[in-house]
């Protein structure tokens, strides 16, 4: 994020300093709030949680600007999905200030999607669910877009991790969003199955200029695609392009000396990834290039 | 057979299959089937009042499942007694005082008793019609307009606030509109009954749809059919009504999970 401008008001100040004797962090609840960013699509300032005395969310400030994949990263419980949840809408903040694209239109992938067994619902069906779209060819087309172009008939409950997600995903472009937001995608696919998901969206991303949201427990793979990294933990500890989290001593607190190789690991395997050039990658697929984990 | 009153029943009978049916689908997939028993136990209550006040029986009846409704809706956002236990403990007590104050309303209790308990269907008056078909007309609609985002909440609550669907308010109308359903095929299936009505059809349906709409248009058709055949069986073997409807649907749910058993063992 950009540099904090810190224009001096003694008064919210000492107001502050009154109140708040507990707070560790004294600098950044005494300085007034960014602006919200004028082009991004969706813009968060000083949003905070709290349930019951429990504090979910802490002051955190985040934007996602169109074309750009933010990722947020965090230990478990550090709540990414609170957060998620916040920004959408689903749930209110208990304070801070979020500012929307006007119209902006939003696809959403839940983590642990799970339809009930007692509701029959075929994936084209699926498809149509809260979408006015009727065309039949436009659910084809998100359905090859995805790579899963043969799953129109299948039941939802009878899908594998793998499809299951680029079905959500297609599901979710239907709509034609100009914010996608993913929370742990890669929930229940292989390693190989992994690795095409990020490709998917690394590639929708700048075919449709559409920004990302995506959210990961997974340290490296994920890093390969994202523009920005988010690590939070209540609060934001720290956010950048990838390379600086990884230096941040914030970020190695929080996932260990190993992490900060993890993302070493992912900057050597990316310098790669033009002379490989996909071809590399081909050996780890099942089949041709087939979407398909287990 | 042509007697005015087989035919008054045989049209409540159908009438409430064409709402019941489709309504019940959404109790199946939102696992809601003891939430409806509560609320229809609670319904004697209504009955015993609307006696007691001399007024219409239906108004009154739905005055009390709509406000059992509304409070388990409440009851429900606490989150340290788990929701079955509370429906326990409300379907039971609704169930005890509707027997005392049925009782001190009528001299002839236990006729009445087993009346409002399994329902008379061969009593079906004008009046009572008018409940199923302008009321089940108004829910039939009220359903209609209200399928898709109650669809996109019962898949995913989340998915569907993401996308603008406000969770609280579809949950809200359409828990009122199990209330009202229930209401007004109390007096005509019985307080005990009203709730197989609404989720046998659904969970036969279960096994031979591939969408949620078939498996609504399944659950009418088996509704229809129970209905009318109930009624049939009832009237010449001189069996009481609703049980004997209950009875053909459950013969045909019995028969569709055979089919499944076979086709599908394990």
């Amino acid at each position: 994020m950009t540099d904090t401008p810190k224009p001096n008001r003694d008064h919210r100040h000492d107001h502050s300093d009154d109140h708040d004797h507990h707070d560790d962090d004294h600098d950044h609840a005494a300085t007034p709030p960014l602006p919200h960013a004028p082009l991004a699509l969706l813009s968060a300032r000083r949003l905070s949680l709290r349930k019951g005395r429990r504090t979910i969310l802490d002051r955190i400030d985040i934007d996602i600007v169109p074309g750009e994949i933010v990722t947020l990263i965090g230990p478990n419980g550090a709540g990414k999905t609170s957060l998620v949840r916040v920004l959408l809408g689903i749930e209110p903040p208990t304070s801070g200030s979020i500012q929307r694209q006007p119209e902006l239109v939003i696809g959403y992938v839940p983590q642990k999607f799970d339809i009930d067994r007692a509701i029959p619902m075929t994936v084209e069906r699926f498809l149509m669910l809260s979408s006015e779209i009727r065309d039949a060819d436009a659910r084809t087309a998100a359905l090859a877009d995805v790579g899963a172009p043969q799953l129109g008939d299948r039941q939802f409950a009878d899908l594998s991790g793998g499809e299951l997600q680029r079905v959500l995903i297609a599901r979710a472009l239907l709509r034609t969003p100009r914010l996608l937001v993913l929370d742990e995608p890669v929930r229940g696919v292989d390693y190989a199955g992994e690795a095409e998901l990020y490709e998917l969206i690394s590639r929708l991303r700048t075919e449709r200029g559409i920004g990302v949201l995506l959210v990961s427990h997974d340290l490296h793979v994920v890093m390969a695609q994202s523009d920005k990294v988010v690590c939070i933990n209540r609060h934001v500890c720290c956010s950048g392009v990838p390379s600086t989290v990884a230096q941040h001593s914030e970020y190695a607190r929080l996932f260990g000396p190993l992490a900060a190789h993890a993302l070493g690991l992912y900057k050597h395997v990316h310098d790669h990834t033009h002379d490989l050039s996909g071809e590399a990658e081909r050996p780890r697929m099942d089949g041709a290039g087939s979407l398909r984990d287990e | 057979m042509n007697e005015p009153f087989m035919l008054r029943a045989l049209a409540a009978g159908l009438g409430l299959a064409l709402i019941a049916a489709p309504l019940g689908c959404f109790v199946v997939w939102r696992r809601m089937a003891y939430f409806g028993e509560t609320v229809s136990q609670a319904g004697l209550i209504g009955v015993a009042l609307g006696l007691g006040l001399a007024i219409d029986p239906t108004l009154s009846v739905l005055a009390v499942t709509v406000r059992v409704s509304l409070l388990l809706l409440v009851l429900g956002r606490q989150t340290k007694v788990p929701l079955d236990s509370i429906l326990g403990v409300l379907a039971h007590t609704a169930l005890a005082v509707g027997v005392i104050a049925t009782a001190q309303v009528s001299t002839t209790r236990n006729d009445l008793l087993m009346s409002i308990l399994f329902g008379d269907v061969f009593s079906v008056t004008a009046g009572d019609l008018r409940w199923i078909y302008i009321g089940g007309a108004g829910a039939f609609a009220v359903l209609v307009w209200l399928w898709r985002p109650l669809l996109a909440v019962t898949v995913h609550e989340d998915m569907a606030a993401a996308e603008g669907i406000s969770v609280a308010r579809t949950t809200a109308i359409f828990i009122l509109l199990l209330a009202f359903v229930v209401a007004i095929s109390l007096k005509i299936v019985g307080a005990l009954v009203t709730i197989a009505f609404l989720i046998i059809p659904a969970a036969s349906a279960r096994p031979f749809s591939e969408t949620p709409e078939q498996m609504a248009f399944f659950a009418t058709i088996f509704a229809l059919l129970s209905a009318a055949l109930g009624l049939l069986v009832s009237y010449s073997a001189d069996i009481p009504g609703g049980p004997a409807i209950v009875v053909v649907l459950a013969a045909i749910f019995a028969i569709s999970m055979a089919a499944t058993l076979w086709r599908a063992p394990g």
